[in-house]
Formats: structure tokens, C-alpha cells, sequence
């Protein structure tokens, strides 16, 4: 059971590392943008902290944050900050890879 | 022994490849067993081993650190003053072992970027494909006249964290109240451009609560500095005239110091202080240079989409040691280059070109307990360095209630405990 699955995942993210060197496709472009964002929302199981933890949001909540961050509609600390650097189609795919994350 | 194990796990390594490969269009497949050393076991050096070892654990990755536990920088300000056990700034190699990293705890000596060998002092020659460089900081002890590694004994640096922070720490405590300590900063660029700052403030509170009749003087060899304007607002709530902060236009650079005799001369005035704090200036950790990639400024150029040396080829330098461009030297930094250098080297071994990157960072300091102030930064890469984005990061507001410095003071601490188990855990 474990070495078929195991084949799977590796085959299924090779077609990915292979889709990637075709033309720059969203999944490896979004753990490489989400990639600056774990150093303070961590993904580890490990450890709860005051920082929310984005991973298995919806996509479409950490989207509208995102925006609303940039906008300054929504009070932050630090976020308003750092989303005015990121384009729609960014704030998309860190949506997306984020929500995709347990 | 060593060797045996080496072997068959590069042996597991072909083997899974070999089960995949036919099966893959032929540049995605990393190349098999590729042997990466990291040199340095820091923020960015462990942080960049990890990530490699998970995103293809068929590559063989060394990590060189003569350390055996690290002891991180971030928050031993707070150990200065009292507020931190130097215990919580500790970590070890272990979940870095269990991940298949071959960790040496030795120091690297030299390196043959031609050869591409790393040699250890013991003798022994590490090949490899690619090599991370990731040194952080040597100081520039011939920079002030009487500061030597024998005078730091005397008037600790403590900007690279463990004893060099007890003995100050130990110096701190022992100060009779109406003591003059003194701190002298150096010029850009070092290591966390904040932390001087971060440093007087906490110091400040230690002696205002303890030892209220003592004075705090920064002797600064530059005229301004990062979240200026926040740190003397809250200087001047918090610690007036306790707090002397004194200018390079004011003689605030430090040209000489006397361990003997506890002085600290500038061009204008000498200090006979009870505590000197000497920060020195910097450059790249010192197998930067024997690796070739260090210029003369001491620091190291590089490329801001994979983070290769301009100097070597296939020798990548990342963190402190790094001329970034506009990033800061950051823990906070080194951590997100070391991700993108992975990914970057990860892409190179398979043929590709790596995309432009964007990189965050965020640097807290506290000005006293419950009280911290922030500045962030966006990068991208723009005519060959990582530039600001412009409209985004900057710092704290000036005008903020106590609500938002005691919540930023929360996320720092969450920030540490979230790196360090990235980078440790």
C-alpha cells in the first residue's frame, strides 16, 4: 500500500517540477512566494503561537484578508505592510498554497 | 563508517531515481545524489539545509558548523537585561540529523571553488556540487585601535550571542548604581541594523529599574538609524536622561579604546566607563574569503534570484554574509534567502532557471517589556539586487497606543518560537 502511494506522490510532484521548467506554473511558484511567509505563520503542528496560523484557511478568507490588508480596511499591526507588496495574482496563489496546507 | 552510511543512502537515493526517471520528462529529475555542503549552522545555513533535504531527500546535504548547539542573536538583548534565560536562545542539530542531514561539527578552513571541495581543519575534503555559504559575521578587530579579541574580554562585544552576553550580562549586574556604561556602535553595514538600539533600550530599562542613578551613553559612528524615530520617542518617555544617544556630527565615533584602564575615546572626549558594550565593525564570516566570494568591502555580492556568489560560480551565500541589496541583515532575512536559495539550487541541479523570487522581512525590537516596534520590508529582484518594493514595509506608526506596542511585543516572541522551530524544531 505504502509503495504505490508512495510512487504516486512522487510521480504527481515530479509532473509538477516538470510543468514548472515548461513555463513558470503556479505550484512551485507559490511555495517559493509562500515560502518568506512561514517564518512567522508557522505550518508545523508543533507550536501555537498570538500569530494566526493561515494554513487550512479558505482560500477565499486569505484572499479578502490579503486585500483588505492592502487597502488598510482591515487594522494590522505589520500585515498592511507587508500585503502592499504583493500583485492580485500573488495574493491568489498564497491564498490558494496556504488554504491547500493542513 | 561514516562513508558506509554515506553511501547507501546515495545508493537509495539512485535507486529511487531510477524507479521514477523513465517515467519523467528529463529535466525535472534532480540530479541524483547531488552533494550540497552548507557551510554554517545558522539561521540561514540550517534553515537552507532543511529545505533542500525535504524538497528532495535523494541530495546529499552536509551541514558544516563547528558549534554543537546554536545560540540565536534574536532576544538576547532581553538576556542583557535580566528578562531571558540564555537557555531559551539555544538549539540543537538533532531534528536536523533525523531528517538525513549529515551534520560536522567543524570548522571549515578552505575551500577550492575549482576543485569544488570544502577542506575542514581536521584535513578532510568535502566535495561538491553546489556549496551554501552562509558564515554570518567576523569582526574587524584591527578597526578600533585597542579592541582585540583579548579586549573583548574585558568590554564584550556580545554581538554574537553566548558568553560574550553573560559576561556582559555578569558586568551589568556587578555595576555599583551611578555607573557609566557605554556603548559603541559601528558604522553600516552589520549584523541587525535595529539590534544597538533594541540593546540601549533594554539596558536602559535594566538600570532604571535597578540602578536608577546610572547613565547610558551610545556612541554612534553614524547619524541616523533603523526606526529612529520610534526608539527616541520612546527613549524620551521612558528613559529620559538616562538615555544619552550621541551622533557621528556630535563625536560620536569611537577611535581608540584602553581595556586597562575601562576608556573609550572618541575625537572630542574620554570616557572612563564602569561597563563598555564595543560592537565592532564587520565583514563576512572568514571562510567567505578563503572561499573567494568576499569583495573588498568584505561582504559578498550576489545574485538576487538564486543568491550565487558573483565571484564563484556554484557557491551561493546567503544571510549576514551577503550583500542583499536593500534586506537587512536579519534572522528574520537569512531564513527567507535560505528557502529561495534551496529552491533556486534545487532548480539549477535540474537544469532550470529559477523564477524571480519575493522576499519579506520583518525585524522586531523591544524598548522595553510589553513594548516592542517593527519594521518590514518587500523585495524583488531589480537590475541585478534585491530593491524595496516601493509603497510597502516601513515601520511602526509613530503614534500607536500602548495596545499595539504590548501586541507587538506578543509577536515577536510568537515570531522566535515560529523561526526557531522552522529552522530547529
Amino acid at each position: 500500500m505504502t509503495g504505490p502511494l508512495r510512487l504516486g506522490v512522487a510521480l504527481g510532484s515530479a509532473v509538477i517540477a516538470g510543468a514548472v521548467l515548461a513555463a513558470p506554473a503556479l505550484a512551485a511558484d507559490a511555495a517559493l512566494l509562500a515560502s518568506t511567509c512561514t517564518g512567522c505563520h508557522t505550518t508545523s503542528a508543533r507550536i501555537t503561537t498570538a500569530i494566526p496560523r493561515i494554513a487550512g484557511l479558505p482560500e477565499v478568507v486569505l484572499a479578502e484578508a490579503m486585500r483588505a490588508f492592502r487597502t488598510g480596511q482591515r487594522p494590522a499591526t505589520v500585515m498592511d505592510r507587508i500585503a502592499k507588496g504583493f500583485t492580485d495574482d500573488e495574493i491568489q496563489q498564497l491564498a490558494a498554497y496556504f488554504s491547500s496546507r493542513r | 563508517m561514516r562513508t558506509g552510511a554515506h553511501g547507501r543512502r546515495r545508493f537509495l537515493g539512485l535507486a529511487a531515481a531510477a524507479l521514477v526517471a523513465p517515467l519523467l520528462p528529463r529535466p525535472a529529475r534532480a540530479q541524483a545524489g547531488a552533494r550540497i555542503v552548507v557551510v554554517g549552522g545558522g539561521f540561514a545555513g540550517a534553515t537552507c539545509a532543511r529545505s533542500l533535504r525535504r524538497a528532495d531527500p535523494g541530495l546529499d546535504v552536509t551541514l558544516v558548523e563547528p558549534n554543537p548547539t546554536f545560540t540565536a542573536c534574536p532576544f538576547s538583548n532581553a538576556v542583557l537585561a535580566g528578562l531571558r534565560d540564555l537557555r531559551d536562545q539555544r538549539f540543537g542539530y538533532q531534528a536536523l540529523v533525523a531528517e538525513g542531514i549529515r551534520v560536522v561539527h567543524a570548522a571549515a578552513t578552505a575551500v577550492d571553488p575549482r576543485g569544488r571541495q570544502v577542506r575542514l581543519a581536521d584535513g578532510t575534503a568535502l566535495p561538491y556540487e553546489r556549496l551554501v555559504v552562509a558564515p554570518g559575521i567576523d569582526f574587524r578587530w584591527e578597526a578600533i585601535p585597542g579592541y582585540g579579541e583579548a579586549a573583548a574580554q574585558q568590554m564584550p562585544h556580545a554581538w554574537k550571542a553566548g558568553e560574550q552576553t553573560l559576561l556582559l550580562r555578569r558586568q551589568l549586574e556587578a555595576m555599583p548604581d551611578g555607573g557609566l556604561v557605554v556603548m559603541a556602535v559601528p558604522a553600516n553595514p552589520y549584523r541587525c541594523p535595529p539590534g544597538p538600539y533594541e540593546r540601549a533600550s533594554l539596558i536602559a530599562h535594566y538600570l532604571k529599574t535597578t540602578k536608577p542613578r546610572s547613565k547610558l551613553l551610545v556612541l554612534d559612528a553614524k547619524d541616523s538609524f533603523s526606526k529612529q524615530p520610534l526608539f527616541t520617542a520612546a527613549w524620551g518617555q521612558l528613559y529620559p536622561g538616562l538615555l544619552e544617544w550621541v551622533p557621528l556630527s556630535h563625536g560620536g565615533r569611537v577611535i581608540a579604546v584602553d581595556p586597562a584602564t575601562h576608556t573609550v575615546s572618541t575625537d572630542f572626549e574620554r570616557y572612563r566607563a564602569a561597563v563598555a558594550n564595543i560592537i565592532p565593525p564587520q565583514r563576512a564570516g572568514r571562510i567567505a574569503e578563503a572561499a573567494g566570494v568576499a569583495d573588498r568591502t568584505g561582504w559578498c555580492p550576489i545574485n538576487p534570484v538564486t543568491f550565487e556568489s558573483r565571484l564563484q560560480p556554484n557557491i551561493h551565500v546567503l544571510g549576514d554574509a551577503a550583500l542583499a541589496g536593500a534586506m537587512p541583515k536579519s534572522a528574520f532575512a537569512a531564513n527567507a534567502q535560505a528557502k529561495v536559495c534551496a529552491a533556486a539550487v534545487l532548480t539549477l541541479l535540474r537544469g532550470g532557471t529559477p523564477p524571480d523570487p519575493v522576499l519579506v522581512n520583518t525585524c522586531y525590537s523591544l524598548v522595553a517589556p510589553d513594548y516592542a516596534i517593527s519594521v518590514a520590508g518587500v523585495y524583488r529582484p531589480k537590475a541585478g539586487q534585491l530593491a524595496d518594493v516601493e509603497g510597502a514595509g516601513g515601520t511602526s506608526p509613530l503614534q500607536a497606543p500602548q495596545e499595539v506596542r504590548s501586541l507587538e511585543a506578543r509577536y515577536a516572541e510568537a515570531w522566535f518560537r515560529t523561526i526557531t522551530d522552522d529552522v530547529f524544531g
